[in-house]
């Protein structure tokens, strides 16, 4: 199908420029893991407490580099005209800004999912809560990106846009982390989390389904200026 | 192929204000299959923003545009359009042929494959050049090369001429003349004298 190609296209070409310029996948990932280690030590020999605010940590980071991430998702491509070709094409925008999206959280929030482990054994976090903080990653991080796509989309047009973005993006992005670190914490003391956990992943479809038509419309509308 | 058919641009009463500046007023133009219109003006006068709103980009302050006699937005008239402004529209960090596959996907397929459309502007051997290592020209000629592999009607072009070497210019001419005969057409801005050909050119002055 044509608009599943496309789709598809999009995708492969923005992993392909990630590959191209790792610097900007590997920040994300750096900054994660650099706030993520230096906690340990500003805290210092406190590994109670250190546990206890592990979930907390972990996910307050993840939020904050897919922030810094996000400027990357249109800039280029409304820098060099690709934005135009993408909202001229016949194949409806939305789509292809979901793929747009998809490249995104491949290259941001999966790294993320892979290296948060490993920190969260240098945290101290009780192994029964790793593979909630992995599912709630896995279905909170993707939302991140869709809210994301919508901030930057209105904001990509302005020069210094950073500053608005955050204030447009976070207040959006603190139910997600309300119910993520506490399902995590809740796991470590043992407690079902299914509430939290269908919370999740209501919001993601939700997301899913409803942020792509605003993204695409707001680069409608930063295109215009 | 479509060339039987007759397709028609039609402007009505468009304006456009910029800053509380008037660009235009009442400005009405209609291109049919064959023709090219030319914006001409110097600089400031409206050129890029008319052709902004005739890409849909810019909804103009009074007046409408429609394509076959519907108004745009409409699906129709993005399969049927293409546009090259003063941004390339390619990835410096991708090589030719990435950029163009791209296109491709994001189109429908044209008359022409990659291979054939890199023949026609003389870019064969930079299939998989990075493009950062190509010319401002080689640029625009691949920037144009993407109007020949997906299929369109209606060609938009703002300053095509724009870094190319003579024989460049020569080269985008034919291909212009080449897309009116086979039931094409165009609205350009362009500060270079174009010399088309047997092609129906129409003019329009911004002031």
């Amino acid at each position: 199908m044509a608009m599943f190609d496309a789709f598809a296209a999009i995708v492969r070409r923005d992993l392909v420029l990630a590959m191209r310029r790792r610097s900007e996948i590997a920040n994300p990932v750096l900054f994660f893991i650099l706030v993520i280690t230096l906690f340990p030590l500003g805290i210092g020999a406190q590994p109670k407490l250190l546990q206890a605010i592990a979930p907390g940590i972990i996910w307050v980071s993840a939020l904050l580099a897919t922030m810094l991430s996000l400027d990357s998702l249109f800039r280029s491509d409304f820098d060099d005209g690709s934005l135009e070709q993408i909202l001229l094409s016949p194949h409806p925008t939305s789509i292809l800004v979901l793929g747009k999206i998809t490249a995104h959280w491949l290259t941001t929030g999966l790294p993320l999912l892979i290296v948060a482990p490993l920190l969260a054994v240098f945290l101290g976090m009780p192994n029964q809560s790793l593979s909630i903080l992995l599912l709630t990653l896995f279905l909170g991080t993707p939302i991140l990106s869709l809210i994301g796509a919508v901030g930057v989309a209105l904001t990509v047009g302005l020069r210094r846009g950073g500053m608005i973005l955050s204030l447009l993006v976070l207040p959006l992005y603190v139910p997600v982390l309300i119910f993520a670190s506490n399902a995590v914490e809740m796991a470590s003391t043992g407690l079902p989390v299914t509430a939290q956990i269908n919370i999740l992943i209501s919001m993601l479809l939700m997301a899913l389904v409803l942020a792509p038509w605003p993204t695409a419309a707001a680069l409608k509308m930063s295109i215009n200026s | 192929m479509q060339s039987h058919t007759t397709h028609q641009l039609q402007g009505e009463n468009l304006s456009c204000v910029r800053d509380d500046r008037e660009l235009f007023t009442s400005l009405g133009f209609t291109v049919q299959t064959g023709q090219v219109l030319l914006l001409e003006g110097k600089n400031g006068s409206g050129k890029t923003s008319l052709l902004r709103i005739i890409c849909g980009f810019r909804e103009p302050d009074t007046g409408a545009v429609s394509w076959c006699g519907e108004e745009i937005p409409q699906s129709q008239y993005y399969s049927d359009m293409a546009y090259v402004g003063h941004l390339d529209g390619i990835k410096k960090e991708l090589t030719v042929q990435e950029n163009l596959r791209l296109s491709l996907a994001l189109g429908r397929p044209g008359k022409l494959s990659i291979q054939q459309a890199l023949e026609k502007v003389q870019l064969v051997g930079y299939e998989d050049t990075l493009i950062q290592a190509l010319s401002a020209g080689q640029k625009r000629r691949l920037s144009l090369a993407r109007l020949l592999i997906t299929h369109n009607i209606l060609w938009i072009l703002d300053e095509p001429f724009t870094s190319l070497d003579k024989q460049g210019i020569v080269l985008v001419e034919s291909l212009m003349a080449e897309h009116c005969a086979n039931g094409g057409m165009m609205v350009m801005t362009s500060h270079h004298d174009v010399n088309l050909q047997g092609v129906d050119v129409q003019y329009i002055r911004l002031f």
